[in-house]
């Protein structure tokens, strides 16, 4: 068996992995869902729009639910406290989350256009609400939230739901929808042809100048207005999981100091704005799926560098910051991680596989033609 | 109403639950009984056969939709509302969720939407693979989720660790053989097949009693009789009862389902009416077949079988050690290194679970009076009344189920489905039994675990999330809300389908293959 600090380093870059997954996979999806309304104007460019994704999106959103349950088996305190913390901005996303199976289900059966409108503005909202809770919630962590531990670890949450809604988190809400709606949008080039994919390059275009800006200002953010939260306490990279003892404290800029221990983990934030640098001129000179690859890697680059920076912090407390979870402190145990990396080395192959087959059997445009051939079945 | 967040918790996760449980046994059955018949379609080469896969794959579709909507809630919830369970038992309940989305959901949800846009895409015998994908996805998630379950009721493989304050695998092999995960497994998924065989039955009776589609409804009752008849079987010969003794607390289980206040001399009989008074802890106009309980529970005519009364006393006990586990466990946190608290802990840690349950009268456990221990003894007994008729109720569909397809068998092989109109009607009128049988089946097994929730280990009570009662009353309001209406759009849509039958659903372009099979 791997020692315990190698373990508990894998599954936090795991978890890393599983978000990105469901960023990257799920991501489009959900963008897509957003565009929803701005791009397709008549029913048929909607039905179109939802067939992009329609055959997809079922497999896409376990990226989710994996993510989900891999907190909770590798990172059972964070599971515990970030759902029951931000217990209605999660539910909120919950709800949004459930509209889509339905919404891309149901939308189709019946031909009333009032019905269509419906499921139409569902979806919009399945898409824009988790989006932006997400990243709420990402936004939230580099301040902290409001909780504690009693006697018996039992979580003990003060804060309330407006409180999550400070500028900070609500600057990280709109760059993760900015970047979900530039993901659908790529995606949504590469499957269909014009107008709907004309429409989708402008906002393209805009988002990645909007994601820039918001990226760039975080980090502005980080550097010279919020106080970072900075591990005092000698590391012990085997020690129990039990996040209280450790000293810790809050310091202005902190959230910067890895990037200047580790030059290396710099990669992270120059591959966010690189990909979106890049993908204004591979969207104009219709490099479908060049582009859809850049939006992937500034999902990738913008993800890593939240948890890079937040090293080794997994989620911190505002109230107690001797309590917040760590790495070190915040993983379940030895014998849980090393079965589950087992399991995730023999299957996530697996997944890969089959996922590329489908997508590759289900290449192409998706157009008018193509929705008649499968009357019965198309969204 | 003035319900604590405690208790709008349990409601919402019961409620949000046995939602779920509507869609899930359809689409274990279903996604089964679909494959089947395009195997039938890939080795025979008949249209039809591809019609029925067809058809019956919209209606697997609207449910599946379902399924997914009100499965994702479930997951969620364990962290929003149950927060000290998360952390007490994420080692190793969270590890089997996690497998069952890395294994078995991802398997099922990649390939069905290929079921539905790869007609055109794949050649027949790829399509066919991807139907049983979906169909072994479903069925791999169910035995994931039952693992999962199973430990809830026999936590086996695992032990507490008083330094991190949960319980931690010891063992992935017991706790993936767990002999409870393998008896609920084929029980469920039993469960869920009957489901499936009397919704294509029920459906296609209704078509043969309008006297339409009748080759596509014969067919489709064929499959439906013999599939529905083995699984009739399994569900009540392979039932639940091999777990029951399996712990102290699935012997309080099957006490208070035969609502058995007082130990019998063994073998004990079974109860098949009864009317549990539970406040006189007594059972009027009772009705026993004698010896057939021992039999069933202990595979033996002269092991006894405890009543409510005396595993009551039992739990006292164990109460009375788990204290003083809670207490030795106090102290420990002071100081690590107290080897003779460490002694006295170890020595009484298997008990520490019933010292919780007295953290719902006092917040110091070690110190509890008299009174309170009895109190958190009373505790133990699960709500014998409605276990007791749910068990029966359930058993009863059981058995009917047995009586049904073979019936419905019988028919079949004399080829006498399409004249016997009485037996169609049958068919119609049992839709709704196989979905109240397996809520009935939930309520046995997780009402039946109360007062815990993990079984000798972690109370209900102090397994739920700190949390303000606005909030939850927010969140139940909520899902009640978005579920009834979403009900609503679903048997709508179901009944738009079923009513307009496979040749209108299909389109008569894509179906005149059949029409030439006799309709």
């Amino acid at each position: 068996m791997l020692d315990y600090e190698t373990l508990r380093l894998i599954w936090w870059g795991l978890l890393g992995v599983l978000l990105i997954g469901f960023a990257i996979a799920d991501g489009f999806d959900l963008g897509v869902a957003s565009l929803l309304p701005f791009v397709a104007k008549k029913d048929e460019e909607r039905r179109i729009v939802i067939n992009t994704v329609g055959p997809v999106w079922e497999g896409n959103q376990v990226w989710l639910i994996l993510a989900g349950g891999a907190t909770f088996a590798a990172w059972p305190s964070l599971y515990a406290v970030s759902f029951s913390g931000f217990y209605l901005a999660i539910f909120l996303a919950l709800f949004g989350l459930i509209l889509r199976p339905v919404g891309f289900k149901f939308r189709s059966k019946m031909p009333s256009s009032a019905w269509r409108q419906t499921w139409d503005i569902l979806l919009f909202f399945g898409g824009v609400v988790p989006s932006l809770i997400f990243g709420v919630a990402v936004g939230n962590l580099f301040l902290g939230a409001s909780f504690h531990f009693d006697d018996l670890l039992r979580v003990i949450y003060t804060g309330t739901f407006w409180e999550l809604l400070t500028p900070f988190p609500l600057l990280c809400g709109l760059l993760s929808v900015t970047m979900i709606v530039l993901h659908g949008g790529v995606y949504l080039i590469a499957k269909t042809n014009d107008p709907i994919a004309q429409r989708a390059r402008i906002i393209v275009i805009i988002s990645a100048l909007t994601a820039i800006i918001l990226f760039a200002v975080g980090g502005i953010a980080c550097a010279w207005q919020l106080n970072g939260f900075q591990y005092l306490s000698a590391i012990i990279g085997d020690a129990p999981s039990n996040p209280l003892g450790k000293e810790v404290v809050l310091m202005k800029g902190a959230w910067l100091h890895n990037y200047t221990l580790y030059p290396w983990m710099m990669i992270a934030p120059a591959l966010g704005f690189s990909g979106y640098i890049g993908v204004i001129p591979a969207v104009m000179g219709r490099y479908e799926k060049f582009s859809f690859i850049l939006s992937a890697m500034s999902i990738f680059g913008i993800i890593s560098t939240v948890g890079l920076s937040l090293y080794p912090f997994i989620l911190p407390s505002a109230t107690h910051p001797g309590h917040s979870l760590t790495i070190w402190d915040a993983s379940s145990s030895q014998l849980t991680l090393f079965i589950m990396l087992l399991g995730v080395i023999i299957f996530l192959p697996i997944v890969l596989i089959y996922t590329s087959w489908v997508y590759r059997v289900l290449r192409g445009k998706v157009t008018p033609e193509i929705l008649e051939e499968n009357q019965t079945n198309a969204y | 109403m003035d319900l604590s967040a405690l208790e709008l918790s349990r409601l919402q996760f019961g409620m949000t639950a046995l939602y779920h449980f509507l869609f899930v046994p359809l689409t274990l059955g279903l996604s089964l009984i679909i494959a089947i018949m395009e195997s039938v379609y890939v080795m025979t080469n008949k249209e039809i056969w591809r019609d029925m896969t067809r058809f019956w794959g919209i209606l697997f579709g609207i449910n599946f939709a379902m399924g997914v909507a009100t499965g994702v809630p479930l997951e969620f919830q364990f962290g929003m509302n149950w927060a000290y369970y998360s952390h007490y038992v994420g080692d190793v309940f969270g590890s089997l969720l996690a497998m069952e989305g890395l294994i078995a959901f991802f398997l099922e949800a990649t390939f069905v939407g290929l079921f539905f846009f790869g007609w055109n895409r794949l050649s027949k015998l790829q399509h066919l693979i991807v139907t049983w994908l979906v169909a072994i996805g479903s069925n791999l998630s169910a035995l994931w989720i039952l693992i999962a379950n199973a430990w809830m009721q026999n936590p086996i493989g695992s032990h507490f660790n008083p330094e991190t304050m949960r319980m931690e695998m010891t063992s992935f092999y017991d706790v993936f053989f767990n002999p409870v995960a393998q008896s609920k497994f084929v029980h469920t998924v039993s469960a869920g097949y009957v489901t499936g065989a009397i919704f294509v039955m029920g459906i296609s009776a209704f078509y043969m009693l309008r006297g339409r589609y009748m080759a596509f409804a014969k067919r489709s009752m064929v499959v439906a009789a013999s599939f529905g008849l083995a699984s009739a079987l399994s569900v009540v010969v392979l039932g639940d009862e091999s777990g029951y003794t399996m712990t102290e607390h699935q012997k309080m289980k099957i006490a208070a389902i035969e609502a058995m206040w007082q130990t019998e001399p063994a073998p004990a009989g079974l109860a098949i009416f009864g009317w549990p008074d539970v406040k006189a802890q007594k059972t009027y106009y009772e009705i026993k077949v004698p010896w057939v309980l021992g039999l069933i529970a202990t595979r033996s005519l002269s092991q006894q079988m405890p009543g409510i009364q005396e595993l009551v006393r039992h739990g006292k006990v164990r109460i009375k050690n788990g204290a003083i586990a809670y207490g030795a466990l106090e102290k420990l946190r002071k100081n690590r290194l107290d080897k003779e608290t460490w002694h006295l802990f170890q020595q009484h840690q298997n008990d520490l679970g019933y010292g919780l349950l007295l953290k719902k009268y006092t917040a110091y456990p070690q110190r509890a009076s008299i009174h309170e221990i009895e109190q958190a003894a009373q505790d133990l007994v699960p709500n014998v009344f409605c276990l007791f008729w749910s068990f029966r109720l359930m058993v009863g569909f059981g058995l009917y189920f047995i009586l049904f397809f073979t019936i419905a068998f019988i028919l079949a092989s004399r080829d006498r489905l399409e004249k016997s109109r009485w037996f169609q009607k049958m068919a119609v009128l049992s839709l709704p039994f196989p979905w109240i049988a397996a809520e009935l089946g939930w309520i046995v097994a997780e009402h039946g675990r109360q007062p815990w929730t993990v079984d000798g280990i972690l109370p209900t009570f102090l397994s739920a999330t700190d949390i303000q009662a606005s909030a939850v009353w927010t969140t139940f309001l909520a899902f009640i809300t978005f579920y009834t209406v979403l009900l609503i759009v679903d048997l709508k849509l179901m009944i738009k389908y079923i009513r307009l039958g496979p040749v209108k659903a299909l389109g008569p372009q894509s179906f005149g293959r059949v029409t030439d099979a006799g309709l």
